[in-house]
């Protein structure tokens, strides 16, 4: 709600007319007044603001006006690239960051530890979009095994088309790794100080069980808290990744729709991915149901 | 474990002395580059190292390191200012929530709340639908997207400080709002400030590069750091050397900086050891 109120107000509140924008300086005088009626912008601000939000709960976010098709439309086409892009490059970062967090923090002060801080604070500093870039530049233009960018549908096959995902899920996926690696070690150091560890160590349980079952398991919450943070960053992340891969999703259609000035097309884009970041949240603090019981929602 | 004197901590110094060398990087690059950032050259278009141009050139031939050299600037004046922004903004918001209280906090925190977790890329857009792109756009963007952080902060230590006895004993002594705010809550609660000051730049030179590598940010010829690694990704199979110096220069920039924000934390931090 705030979410909707907050991109509605960035668009119309602040100074600049999208009329005047979409009618340029040439033209006559009257023409964006005119544009402005049809456009329905010369009503009270409240009014436009509860008709927009009317519209966009119904699942209508306007028309584009670069491509005169419906936004919602336009987002649903590009949705099977950014959503496998973000889905692959989540699935990348967990796969990584956990086992590497765990190793770290069970090696707390041993050469694997003070590896595994190095590399995730080697990632932290990198770009994604640089990371993007040395990987095609190694693996596309040195090596030639892929293309470098370019998307051809997923009806050309899954594995091609996961195959121009994967570089970009990689580089998008390696810098929240590295965050998570962190997160998962700092939180699974925490728990392994706690009594009930030293209790289960004592009456003689594998360490592996100790790690996995005790240690890890009520390190989870703050884990998952940061991986939730990570995967609202991932749709994010994912706009610039798909720059430098030149894919057709999400991020691209807005860019496209700023230098058309297709102000309906930014606005339902950044909506969208606003609100795929709540519910990712929202997600997240139902998991802290499922993970302690003695969270409780009412 | 590493001494309480700053320079016995190694992650500090290093950070320190990468830091350092940005600033000093930066200062020079004002009154003096190996060649002119902006001068281009037809014939020497595209070079790899070079003993005239060590960094090569890029497809206008401009020297890449005095390119690189004056980018340094751009990065630490978005920095600076967007963490300006979200500082200053955020520590308002949370001194009125925190000292306030009701339901101003109410309406502030759930403001907080929603900005929380919008990313700066997704302000930059809107913004930039509305006016032309460009460093302000992208400073305030990303100053926005700090603000939570820092009002949050803010709020939390001015909750805790302003039950404390010696701020109770000023307000006994008949000391007034304005006075207990700011000579006895504000400047107890400016370290984890500075601490989240120091970790937010090189978070805001990554994103100042995202933007401007998009288009949403720093225009040319002006020179920037993502920007030149937008322009080098179209001649990636020509000069390699053009797309890895100003990302390295990044990428050493936010280590240094996240060196010196971890050992910062460290040495401010008493509940660390």
């Amino acid at each position: 709600m705030f979410v909707s109120l907050l991109v509605f107000l960035v668009i119309r509140i602040l100074p600049g007319d999208p009329a005047a924008l979409i009618m340029g300086t040439e033209g006559s005088r009257e023409a964006p007044e005119r544009l402005r009626e049809a456009m329905g912008l010369n009503r009270p601000l409240p009014v436009q603001y509860v008709e927009w939000l009317a519209g966009a709960l119904r699942g209508d976010l306007g028309r584009s006006i670069q491509y005169d098709v419906p936004v919602g439309e336009l987002i649903v086409t590009r949705l099977p690239v950014t959503l496998p892009l973000a889905l692959l490059a989540a699935a990348f970062m967990v796969s990584v960051a956990i086992p590497l967090g765990l190793y770290a923090a069970t090696h707390h002060r041993r050469s694997g530890d003070y590896l595994a801080m190095i590399v995730s604070q080697l990632g932290i500093s990198i770009p994604q979009f640089w990371s993007g870039l040395l990987l095609i530049l190694f693996f596309s233009v040195t090596l030639g095994w892929v293309r470098a960018g370019g998307f051809d549908g997923w009806s050309a096959g899954v594995w091609p088309a996961l195959r121009s995902l994967l570089l970009p899920a990689v580089a998008l996926g390696f810098f929240q790794a590295a965050v998570l690696v962190r997160a998962t070690r700092s939180a699974v150091l925490d728990v392994l100080r706690e009594d009930y560890v030293r209790t289960a160590r004592a009456k003689g349980l594998r360490e592996r069980l100790v790690v996995v079952k005790h240690a890890f398991r009520n390190a989870l919450i703050p884990i998952v808290t940061v991986a939730g943070l990570q995967l609202g960053q991932l749709m994010a992340g994912a706009i610039v990744l798909e720059s430098v891969f030149a894919l057709p999703g999400l991020g691209r259609l807005a860019l496209g729709a700023i230098s058309a000035r297709d102000l309906p097309v930014v606005q339902g884009v950044a909506l969208f991915v606003a609100s795929s970041i709540v519910v990712i949240n929202f997600a997240v603090d139902l998991a802290y149901g499922a993970l302690d019981p003695r969270i409780r929602y009412e | 474990m590493a001494s309480r004197r700053p320079l016995r901590h190694v992650t500090f110094t290093l950070g320190a002395v990468i830091t350092l060398a940005l600033l000093v990087t930066a200062a020079l690059s004002v009154v003096y580059t190996p060649a002119d950032p902006l001068a281009m050259s037809i014939t020497g278009r595209l070079q790899g190292p070079t003993g005239v141009h060590p960094f090569g050139t890029d497809h206008f031939g401009r020297d890449v390191l005095s390119r690189v050299m004056t980018g340094a600037v751009t990065s630490i004046a978005v920095g600076v200012i967007a963490v300006g922004i979200g500082a200053s903004v955020g520590l308002l918001l949370g001194l009125l929530s925190g000292y306030v209280g009701g339901w101003l906090d109410e309406i502030l925190m759930r403001l907080v709340d929603a900005v929380q977790g919008f990313p700066a890329i997704l302000s930059a857009l809107l913004f930039t639908a509305v006016f032309s792109p460009g460093m302000l756009v992208s400073m305030t963007a990303i100053g926005i997207a700090f603000v939570p952080a820092f009002a949050r902060l803010t709020r939390g230590s001015v909750l805790e400080l302003r039950e404390r006895e010696f701020v109770v004993a000023a307000r006994a002594l008949g000391g007034g709002d304005a006075r207990l705010v700011l000579r006895h809550i504000l400047p107890n609660s400016l370290p984890p400030l500075i601490v989240q000051a120091t970790t937010s730049f090189p978070v805001a030179i990554l994103a100042e590069a995202a933007l401007a590598y998009l288009g949403l940010g720093t225009q040319p010829p002006y020179p920037s750091w993502g920007l030149m690694l937008k322009e080098a990704q179209n001649f990636l199979s020509m000069n390699p050397w053009f797309a890895v110096f100003p990302g390295g220069a990044i990428a050493l920039t936010v280590l240094g900086l996240n060196f010196l924000g971890d050992g910062l934390r460290d040495l401010l931090d008493p509940k660390t050891s």
